[in-house]
């Protein structure tokens, strides 16, 4: 089945009892057992629930893995997978990555960890160690727009015996398919282009086999950080638009890098030609707040991957809890600015960003 | 006001926009941003949601603290709250503790350096042995899981006073209807919300109240950091049912109180353990061979892995809330197939007795046939 199909069947034919098209919304915390010892397969939500499953089947067949599980946000998913390692497990780490994740190997969970380039093949065999147990990487960067090979690093990882783990948020799997390149663990913020819509919060990870998946899930389930059933059909209802909506994005956002590429108050646009999202530096910091203030279409607002059209200042929302050197360093400066483009109708939006810019 | 009166009127009745007089489900990941110096109270809804914000009110007025904070489950309440120590720290936690929280403890948090002695914290002298020069917190629970022991919270918040512990209290099986901890000295109440707050069997939920704002300004850093929140629908049914909290309690406590008698004049029943509070009541089959027949012939409670819901519920520990915990472990603490934990819904008290009578005195024949 092509991808497309696969994600327009999100959730169909899980009713089998009225044959519903839409997968029923299981509100409920327990399940009663036929007799001592017997299951229908659900005991306790917590472990699972049909609507949630409908949902982790749909991104286990669109991700090409064997098992997906879905949490009540990326944040979840990546301390899921963060507690499959201790103390004594090294990682190495994109650099740019997502500041979230980076507050969580900084402040929370202890593991030894190396920064580096993952654009940079030598880089990342340098930053190897014996105890390396898993590569971390975004599909593309978090706000650089840099794109990694995944092939060449799932092959590092298999000379090293470590993980390949790929954030898959920025592509999705229209765009990219890291288990198909090796990757041992897609995770995704569900938040952003799974659903879609900017109405739900949720998180995601797809293990490539099953052994890993169940590790996994009995982290989910022991941690008890999975999603709730409203939310699980919200995800499997963005899912189904999913492939219409990445081609609208990716059209809208090469109309926009073209055109802010021209402009003169843009320094620099860093767009990889593919998917939705975008960052530009600006040639003066005052223009900052002048595009956030006077952009009237677009929304001020942290997050990205939804059909509406956002603008984020990373320097001082997504990334501020990096240290500003490390910030300066990666290139994530005040006059750098991140649009996710929406769905709206591409001229709208360029009108919209000049009249900010020009203002 | 009073409890009672605190569950409904909660300053949290009418949304100021519209009059509504439930709070809105705000079912939304973001919000639009005024301007970059002047922040919106959200941004992104993992840090915060006005559905959740409000229940959060709710939670930590209830419970006397000064923050609350809701999760997606009673063990991501824990999680994070266990999050707050660090590694090479040590625990002495309740040994009946629930099978969840012993598995988070010996095969996920273990794994980060931090250890943990179970002993029996309704012994006050158990729980003072037990302390190692790196103890930094005691874990219990008010009523243990499953034989019902009660653990005072003031002893234990006097000796995490003289040793500089942090005392983390797990409320479920009481709520802040029968039990306040942080009235009585601890520091972070912890509740699976999916039970009696919940109460209808409808919502997986977690709950931490904190009594100290420094501390809770370090939770909320956990809550936000690692994103195990609850999501706007949950928040919104999880409000819904605190609302009869009070209703509920009296009448599960009432009638639990009249089952633990009842079974106590039983001579199918081994031994009942009922600790004089709250709606739980364990126990013991007088024989093993009993338990199949016995949850067979039950009409009225469902056979179920939950707790603290309107239904009866019944469960058989070593299968199902303890199946996590290992079997020799499970063995040494008496959890084995003739236990049985009776979770007394709000059913007629007439009807649940009769249900049981004649379940109780059909499993008897069938184990001695």
């Amino acid at each position: 089945m092509k991808l497309d199909t696969a994600l327009v069947h999100a959730g169909v034919r899980r009713d089998p009892v009225y044959g519903a098209i839409s997968a029923p919304i299981y509100q409920s915390a327990s399940f009663q057992h036929p007799a001592l010892g017997e299951s229908t397969g659900y005991d306790y939500s917590r472990s699972g629930n049909p609507t949630r499953s409908a949902l982790e089947d749909a991104l286990a067949r669109v991700e090409g893995g064997e098992r997906a599980l879905a949490f009540a946000s990326g944040m979840a998913a990546i301390t899921c997978v963060l507690q499959l390692f201790g103390p004594d497990d090294h990682l190495v780490v994109t650099e740019d990555l997502y500041g979230g994740t980076y507050r969580l190997l900084e402040q929370v969970f202890p593991l030894p960890h190396t920064y580096v380039d993952t654009t940079d093949l030598e880089a990342v065999r340098g930053a190897i160690r014996p105890n390396t147990r898993a590569i971390l990487v975004e599909s593309l960067t978090n706000p650089r727009m840099k794109r990694a090979d995944l092939a060449a690093l799932a092959a590092l990882c298999r000379d090293a015996g470590a993980r390949l783990i790929v954030d898959n948020t920025f592509l999705t799997p229209c765009l990219c398919r890291p288990l198909d390149l090796g990757a041992d663990i897609v995770l995704h913020s569900a938040t952003k282009y799974l659903a879609g819509h900017n109405d739900v919060v949720a998180g995601a990870l797809v293990a490539r086999d099953a052994d890993l998946g169940e590790r996994l899930y009995f982290i989910q389930n022991a941690v008890g950080s999975a999603l709730g059933p409203q939310e699980s059909w919200l995800v499997v209802r963005g899912l189904k638009t999913l492939a219409l909506r990445m081609e609208r994005h990716q059209q809208n956002a090469m109309r926009i890098a073209e055109w802010l590429g021209r402009h003169p108050l843009v320094e620099q646009v860093l767009y990889p030609g593919v998917g939705g999202m975008l960052s530009f530096t600006v040639t003066d910091p005052v223009l900052v707040p002048r595009v956030l203030r006077r952009v009237s279409l677009i929304l001020f607002a942290e997050s990205l991957g939804g059909v509406e059209t956002l603008i984020t200042f990373p320097w001082a929302q997504t990334h501020a809890d990096m240290p500003a050197d490390v910030r300066e360093r990666l290139g994530i400066t005040d006059r750098l600015l991140r649009l996710s483009v929406g769905i709206e109708d591409a001229d709208d939006l360029i009108a919209d960003l000049a009249q900010a810019l020009e203002g | 006001m009073e409890f009672g009166t605190r569950l409904l009127h909660t300053g949290h009745e009418v949304d100021r926009t519209t009059g509504a007089a439930t709070v809105p489900i705000y079912q939304v990941s973001m919000f639009d941003q005024p301007g970059l110096n002047s922040p919106g109270p959200y941004d992104y809804a993992r840090s915060g949601n006005p559905t959740r914000q409000a229940l959060e009110a709710v939670l930590a007025d209830l419970e006397g603290g000064a923050r609350a904070f809701a999760f997606a489950s009673g063990m991501a309440a824990v999680t994070s709250a266990l999050l707050l120590f660090n590694a090479g720290d040590h625990l002495v936690v309740t040994d009946d503790c629930y099978g969840g929280t012993y598995r988070l403890l010996t095969r996920v948090l273990s794994r980060f350096g931090l250890t943990a002695s179970f002993v029996d914290t309704s012994d006050p002298g158990a729980v003072r042995r037990a302390l190692q020069p790196n103890t930094r917190g005691l874990l219990i629970e008010t009523i243990s899981n499953p034989f019902l022991k009660r653990t005072d919270v003031r002893p234990m918040a006097e000796i995490a006073r003289e040793h500089g512990l942090r005392l983390l209290v797990d409320n479920t099986f009481l709520s802040p209807c029968l039990s306040r901890p942080l009235e009585e000295g601890a520091d972070i109440v912890l509740h699976s919300a999916t039970k009696y707050l919940g109460g209808h069997s409808d919502l997986i939920a977690g709950v931490a109240a904190v009594r100290d704002p420094a501390l809770a300004e370090e939770l909320y850093f956990v809550q936000n950091a690692v994103g195990a929140v609850l999501g706007p629908q949950d928040c919104f049914l999880l409000m819904r049912g605190i609302k009869t909290l009070k209703v509920r309690m009296e009448k599960q406590t009432a009638t639990a109180a009249r089952v633990a008698a009842w079974l106590r004049g039983r001579e199918e029943v081994a031994a009942v353990y009922y600790p004089g509070v709250g709606a739980m009541v364990s126990f013991r089959l007088a024989s093993g061979a009993m338990t199949e027949p016995f949850l067979q012939r039950l009409q009225l409670p469902l056979l179920g892995v939950s707790l603290g819901a309107v239904e009866s519920l019944v469960a058989v520990p070593a299968r199902h809330s303890h199946a996590s915990v290992p079997p020799a472990e499970r063995l040494r603490r008496g959890i084995t197939d003739d236990l049985i934990r009776f979770s007394v819904g709000i059913e007629e008290p007439d009807d649940l007795l009769a249900d049981l009578e004649q379940a109780l005195m059909s499993a008897a024949q069938q184990a001695n046939a």
